[in-house]
């Protein structure tokens, strides 16, 4: 694979370096480091119980981690040495105009969403049920909303600003919802929608927060082939039409190696393999581990494969 | 919603789209789940199980209706009294035979009808509807009152004055409880922390009644941001327990810092409201001697209506238009979800502390209200009973409904009272009945049946905040109703 597409390498967005979660005894994370880049999509994938989940409630403030470092470079592009001063001094991040950088272990949750631009959807499905699919985009779109309603007093008292705002902010709702094919439904409460649609709102909700990173747990699962199929093609929009980079957990290996440009795995809480989607499929202990062979027989599989790949080439969905 | 169906069944798979034909080819025509009874069996059906009812209630009551024994000198003395025992039979038998003859046996359920009403009406809903009577019933009530019923006017508008608080403290409490779902056992608090703010200010400072208001709403409110923080990290049942804990602690400081409130002896003197300076009293620069007016003391009632009438359409009109702002919307969000909302960049902290805050604000203004009203206050105004009465209300009305405030609160402040004189009650159990005495148990026994029949509240659903093309109202089960319900 030619080094010059890693982009992750390059130009990260986000940098999780030396990641530590444990839970009392339990170590679920452990001295775990990769990179998301721009403009990519990252799947991280892994047997059950690997960490994924846990990276993930790291990455967007839901845990504190042990120890480790998440930067995460909103735009441009950030020095290691002015990432290391930022680190040294203390400060949860530094703004400025030739490259704003994050630091997400120290932030809250609330204000990684807020201010750092990372939004998220959840493996179990976490809409507001007994509101309208449109009313869950406008919660999204929250803080804007409150500094353009003047703190709620300006909106109170009916000020021209507010209204505009608020009218902006339904046609970006409405905008998304015609994208996630949910404006029929747009007055239906979201507890009311099929599955699949909810998966579809939340992803459109997440967005609504205007996110340069979007992550995804587990966004296919209980979907079907031509769901999965729709979800591919969303993701790949949302990509390459917003700029928006995506990091996503999935077990739908015919999902992550159709789109992925990345993909990190992780067992046990370790990483085990890192590259493109190629690489990762041909890794020895990428099958181990998803097969269940002992430690002592990765050499042995990765014998077999060499065999296997010398006659013929490995097709998708070998996993 | 028909866009919606086709282009489901166009995202299905073929094999699917086949299956589902043939089940909807089994199912054709009326569903055969059920035999619609003839007029017959239903007549009969209806005679057998009002005779078992009857019989039954025949056997149960006979030691309580027909054998009575009284205290006499000497002992007990037996009377036989078969005429109420018999009354008691009829009344089963009656009840049951209308209930299985035209509501549980009826072609259709009974609620069908109204579902059609609803449906046709659907330009003018039935809230909308009564909202807007009620609205000018409101308005119009002292007139009303005075030409209607004058012999009873002045204590038929002090009731009305007493009902529109509780909707006051209703809605303010339902900002906290039906929008954003925090259980709240401690409003009182806050009513009585308006209402001491208000006395306090008035006596030492001699302050009048508006100037005070606004600032017995803002330590009302500053009052609720401090039960807010220690609160912000509990959930559920913690949090109810926590709340309730807080009105106590409110009043028991009250009536032990004998100093500052005069402990159980309350406040006397508190100052009456007037307009615009003019004082509803006799003689000069009054408001009857100003307009040229007989000296009536209706006119301070009808004065104090229309003063809580105004506070309560605040509350209304800032409560609804703050569920269209962000913030409200923030509020029932959090009500859904927190953890959604945290992922979406909202500051939970703030949104429980703004909740707390308004919510206590209102309750501040009716507390300040009641003490004008009253004169004098004391700490056993703000016992948990009346927290207990405003949860009540909102919740018997319906978790966030504004026009269920209003229903229940006329429902259950004007029930107590109605109960008071319902002398009518006599004609059935005697003329020795005295309404009274049973007034809580009948009282208790209504509300038991109306959450029996809706058990999420007179006014369950919810309405959209925000409306793309059709307005649907949202049924009760779907509607999350937040922390420790």
């Amino acid at each position: 694979m030619n080094e010059n597409n890693r982009n992750w390498a390059v130009d990260p967005v986000l940098s999780v370096e030396h990641l530590t979660m444990r839970f009392g005894g339990l170590v679920a994370v452990d001295d775990l480091s990769f990179d998301v880049g721009r403009g990519d999509i990252t799947a991280l994938i892994g047997p059950n119980g690997a960490g994924k989940t846990t990276v993930f409630n790291c990455v967007t403030g839901f845990y504190k981690p042990t120890e480790g470092r998440i930067a995460l470079r909103r735009e441009g592009t950030v020095s290691d040495a002015a990432l290391a001063e930022l680190t040294r001094g203390g400060q949860q991040y530094r703004r400025a105009d030739d490259g704003s950088i994050f630091l997400l272990e120290r932030m809250a949750d609330f204000k990684i969403t807020e201010i750092a631009g990372v939004a998220r959807t959840f493996q179990n499905i976490r809409l507001f049920g007994g509101m309208t699919a449109l009313e869950n985009l406008l919660v999204a779109q929250h803080n804007e909303l409150m500094r353009a309603s003047g703190y709620t007093i300006g909106g109170l008292l009916g000020l021209p600003g507010y209204r505009r705002a608020a009218e902006a902010a339904k046609e970006k709702a409405i905008e998304w919802l015609r994208r996630v094919d949910l404006l029929d439904r747009a007055d239906d409460p979201a507890a009311d929608l099929p599955y699949g649609a909810q998966r579809r709102l939340e992803i459109a909700r997440a967005l609504c927060t205007n996110p340069v990173l979007l992550c995804l747990d587990e966004p296919a699962a209980g979907l079907n082939p031509r769901e999965s199929a729709e979800l591919n093609t969303l993701l790949k929009y949302i990509r390459d039409e917003h700029g928006v980079s995506v990091l996503l957990i999935e077990h739908d290996m015919g999902v992550v190696m159709e789109i992925s440009d990345h993909i990190v795995v992780l067992d046990y809480g370790k990483k085990i393999s890192d590259g493109t989607a190629s690489e990762v499929r041909n890794d020895p202990k990428v099958i181990a581990a998803y097969l269940g062979v002992d430690d002592e027989e990765v050499e042995e599989v990765e014998r077999d494969l060499d065999v296997a790949t010398a006659h013929t080439p490995v097709q998708g969905g070998a996993l | 919603m028909a866009n919606s169906t086709t282009s489901a069944s166009a995202n299905r798979p073929e094999g699917a789209e086949r299956l589902s034909e043939e089940r909807r080819e089994a199912m054709r025509g009326e569903p055969p789940f059920v035999e619609a009874p003839t007029d017959d069996t239903r007549l009969v059906r209806a005679l057998k199980e009002a005779g078992v009812t009857a019989g039954l209630v025949a056997v149960l009551t006979l030691f309580f209706f027909f054998f009575r024994t009284d205290i006499a000198v000497g002992g007990l003395n037996l009377t036989v009294d078969p005429k109420s025992w018999i009354i008691a039979v009829g009344i089963a038998f009656a009840g049951r035979f209308l209930l299985t003859y035209f509501v549980f046996a009826g072609e259709r359920p009974t609620i069908g009808g109204w579902k059609k009403v609803a449906a046709a009406s659907a330009r003018w809903p039935i809230g909308k509807v009564l909202g807007i009577t009620l609205l000018l019933i409101a308005l119009t009530l002292p007139f009303l009152l005075m030409t209607l019923l004058p012999g009873q006017d002045r204590y038929l508008l002090d009731l009305s004055i007493l009902i529109l608080t509780y909707v006051m403290l209703g809605w303010g409490l339902n900002i906290v409880v039906g929008l954003a779902g925090l259980l709240d056992l401690g409003y009182v608090a806050f009513y009585a922390v308006g209402a001491y703010s208000f006395a306090l200010l008035a006596t030492n400072f001699d302050l009048g009644f508006w100037i005070c208001l606004p600032m017995a709403g803002l330590f009302a409110a500053l009052w609720g941001v401090m039960l807010g923080f220690p609160v912000l990290r509990l959930r559920g049942d913690y949090l109810a327990i926590v709340t309730l804990a807080f009105g106590e602690i409110i009043r028991v400081v009250l009536l032990n810092w004998y100093d500052f409130t005069g402990g159980p002896n309350g406040i006397l003197g508190i100052p009456k409201p007037t307009l615009f300076g003019l004082e509803f009293s006799r003689g000069e620069g009054s408001f009857s001697d100003f307009f040229g007016l007989e000296y009536s003391s209706i006119q301070r009632f009808v004065f104090l209506y229309y003063i809580i009438l105004a506070l309560a359409l605040l509350t209304n009109f800032v409560t609804m238009r703050m569920r269209k702002l962000p913030v409200g919307r923030a509020w029932e969000a959090l009500r859904e979800d927190e953890i959604a909302c945290r992922s979406l960049g909202i500051n939970t902290v703030n949104v429980k502390l703004t909740a707390f805050a308004t919510g206590a604000m209102f309750g501040g203004f009716a507390g300040s209200f009641f003490a004008t009203r009253q004169g004098f206050i004391s700490p056993e105004s703000f016992t948990f009973i009346e927290s207990a009465i405003i949860l009540a209300i909102v919740v018997l009305g319906g978790l966030g409904s504004q026009l269920g405030v209003v229903i229940a609160s006329v429902v259950m402040i004007g029930g107590i009272e109605l109960l008071r004189n319902l002398t009518g009650l006599q004609a059935i159990f005697g003329a020795g009945f005295d309404p009274t005495q049973y007034r809580m148990l009948i009282f208790g026994l209504a509300m038991v049946l109306i959450m029996v029949w809706k058990p999420r509240g007179l006014v369950s659903t919810r309405t959209p905040s925000a409306i793309y093309k059709e307005k649907k109202t949202i049924g009760a089960d779907l509607v999350a109703q937040g922390e420790g319900h």
